[in-house]
């Protein structure tokens, strides 16, 4: 078992002939994900690393009854993709784009709740199931198929709680990056949830970082249903109030979203905070005995 | 991006909203020619910059004579103001706000965010208007009424008329705040903002609602399409390193320490800040190289991390996941060179040919520390910037 994604997952990649999205496709179809199809509007038709191209996401889901796609358009054209996916039948998309305004966000967002969609990002590193599916721009080798279940809202963050879980041995049992902005599909409770109805999953990593409430709002869903244990790290102790550390979503405004009253809560509901992004591993160790 | 206070009420009058009949000026006779041709005998004079505070600062003034207008302007154009919301160095002052002076009768409030944990577009709305709305909210949270704005169908009248009775508004005041409502909503969506403010909304002598102040915060991943807005971007309001950094698309933020940071990834180059400083050391800045760490791009963050004359020492931390960290090293060596690097340079490389990288960068013959972890690097960076503070 492994959440969202697994070795049957059958996706598609809307920007496929572009160079982001041919790159991260070939690497993808490399780690044993099962690609069956991509959509570039205009090059239908078309064969591209040995799969067929469609117009449209409609086509590509009706031809090869796809479970999720991956977007790498850019920016300015990501609602428009999103809204498309959404609209075609396919449960689940993985938006990897930074920069999309906000407020083509909170459209797409709404009308993936309404159709009972799924949406992982943007501004994401993407999903993987270690052995199984990689949908998105994380280093596959890294991984190793394992126990633990990691959510994080940095990419590269993301992947040094992978490296440190794979040198213990501990292993992952999937990777979520829920992306660095204001406006997420998915949210820390979405994944922490899925984490704790997986039978593989036997703790979790949760990586937030300074800006809005979202890990405020996941320790109190963790108080009341979360029972495996759980391991936090939280990036900006040391950023100033008022500047955006990077990500759209990173800034401390108005005394709230601070990295301190982050670590406060989470303590406040059992978990193991970790002040050093080094400790990772060694917390996990610590809880669960392993 | 953030809008001058000026700009911002040009947007409003735009939008039919209520405000002063005003002059932005940049000198001091275009400011005394400004309150003959407003006219009247009683004007606001008010210093441009992005930050609050400009009234406690001595940057907001009542004339009554050209002359008066004039010698305000003179004593601020050019000068940097200093208030509590800026930094020790203030924000420079280069345009001056010359209004018609209106009569108070009370201050309300009226703002919009995007709330992150609706993911809605939130009005707030408060008859304590004038103050600090972050105080009201701390300290007495039923006093900010508020309504939420459906993405899918946009703001609504009736949302206008709910929040106008509990304001305690009345007669044609509903229809005033209804248009103001629906106004700013429109402005909000047609201008991708991310923050907009009427701090204070104010209801006249007469009756009447007034915006006096306005600001407008801008969500700059929507700046490309929004030119117009982008051309009204006053960048000496910038950090001017920080604009030098967007220039080759990188993130930098200056912070007050000593030790330089380079770092790929957002959350990486925080991470990265404070493991520096659990080691006792101090992070001069953050820098986010973002995924292509190219000589070129190294080279540049090199050059804006070094000119910060604090940085005793930098540390290089790359996670290279899809990248090489061969490569990434060649780039760094590279990058010293052509800089002239002169303090110690500390670098951690993890992932993706992480070995070969440290091989090259021990054969180079430079002044580099290489790192064999993530705690190893903070030390070791730390001990070269001088020690634990």
């Amino acid at each position: 078992m492994s959440i969202l994604i697994d070795k049957n997952t059958k996706l598609i990649c809307q920007g496929f002939t572009g160079s982001q999205g041919t790159f991260h496709s070939e690497q993808a179809i490399e780690y044993g994900t099962n690609m069956v199809a991509g959509v570039t509007p205009g090059k239908g038709g078309q064969i591209h690393l040995d799969l067929p191209v469609f117009n449209t996401v409609k086509e590509a889901y009706d031809e090869t009854g796809a479970d999720a796609s991956v977007i790498y358009v850019p920016a300015p054209f990501c609602k428009d993709s999103i809204l498309e996916a959404a609209a075609s039948g396919i449960k689940l998309i993985v938006c990897i784009t930074e920069g999309i305004p906000t407020l083509d966000m909170l459209i797409a967002k709404e009308k993936c709740d309404q159709l009972g969609v799924r949406l992982i990002g943007p501004n994401c590193p993407g999903v993987i199931t270690p052995g199984e599916c990689k949908i998105g721009i994380m280093p596959g080798q890294i991984h190793l198929p394992g126990k633990v279940g990691i959510v994080s809202r940095s990419g590269t963050l993301t992947y040094e709680a992978v490296k440190q879980t794979t040198d213990h041995g501990f292993g992952q049992s999937s990777c979520v990056g829920i992306g660095g902005d204001p406006i997420p599909g998915s949210n820390f409770i979405d994944i922490l949830s899925l984490f704790q109805a997986d039978e593989q999953t036997e703790a979790i990593v949760m990586i937030g970082e300074i800006g809005g409430t979202a890990e405020e709002e996941a320790a109190a869903y963790i108080k009341a249903n979360v029972s495996k244990p759980v391991v936090a790290y939280i990036a900006g102790v040391t950023a100033p109030p008022g500047k955006r550390m990077g990500h759209a979503g990173a800034i401390i405004s108005g005394g709230k979203g601070t990295a301190d009253e982050k670590f406060a809560a989470l303590q406040d509901a059992g978990v193991k905070t970790v002040r050093s992004l080094a400790e990772i591993g060694s917390g996990l160790s610590e809880i669960t005995g392993w | 991006m953030n809008l001058h206070e000026y700009q911002a009420k040009q947007l409003f009058a735009e939008y039919g909203l209520p405000v002063s009949q005003g002059i932005a000026v940049d000198t001091p006779e275009d400011a005394a020619a400004a309150t003959e041709k407003i006219g009247g005998d009683k004007w606001v004079v008010k210093a441009q910059v992005h930050a609050g505070g400009r009234g406690k600062a001595g940057g907001v003034k009542l004339v009554t004579t050209s002359k008066e207008a004039q010698a305000f302007a003179a004593q601020w154009l050019g000068k940097r103001m200093v208030t509590y919301q800026t930094d020790a160095g203030g924000q420079p002052v280069s345009k001056i706000l010359v209004e018609t002076c209106t009569e108070i009768a009370q201050e309300l409030y009226l703002g919009a965010v995007i709330d992150r944990s609706t993911r809605r577009i939130v009005f707030m709305a408060s008859v304590e208007g004038g103050v600090e709305i972050e105080k009201v909210a701390a300290e007495t949270p039923e006093k900010i009424l508020k309504a939420s704005i459906d993405p899918l169908t946009g703001a609504q009248p009736y949302q206008a008329r709910d929040l106008a009775f509990r304001l305690g508004l009345e007669g044609g005041q509903i229809k005033q705040f209804t248009n103001l409502f629906l106004g700013l909503a429109k402005l909000f969506q047609d201008m991708d903002l991310a923050l907009l403010e009427i701090n204070p909304l104010v209801i006249t002598e007469e009756g009447n609602l007034h915006c006096l102040d306005g600001k407008i915060n801008i969500d700059g991943n929507a700046l490309y399409r929004q030119p117009r807005l982008r051309e009204m971007h006053d960048v000496s309001q910038d950090d001017a390193r920080e604009s030098q950094a967007a220039e080759w698309d990188l993130n930098y933020v200056a912070l007050d320490g000593n030790i330089g940071c380079m770092v790929n990834g957002a959350g990486l180059a925080m991470g990265t800040m404070d493991i520096v400083q659990l080691h006792g050391g101090s992070p001069a800045n953050f820098l986010d190289v973002g995924g292509g760490a190219t000589k070129e791009r190294v080279s540049e963050a090199f050059k804006i991390i070094l000119s910060d004359e604090n940085v005793a020492a930098v540390l290089v931390n790359i996670f290279g996941g899809i990248v090489r960290c061969d490569l990434i090293a060649e780039g760094i060596i590279g990058a010293v060179n052509e800089v002239g690097v002169e303090v110690p340079v500390v670098v951690r490389l993890e992932g993706n040919n992480a070995e070969l990288g440290r091989e090259v960068l021990e054969k180079s013959g430079l002044n580099i520390i290489a790192a064999n972890s993530l705690s190893d690097a903070a030390e070791k960076v730390v001990a070269a910037a001088g020690g634990a503070q």
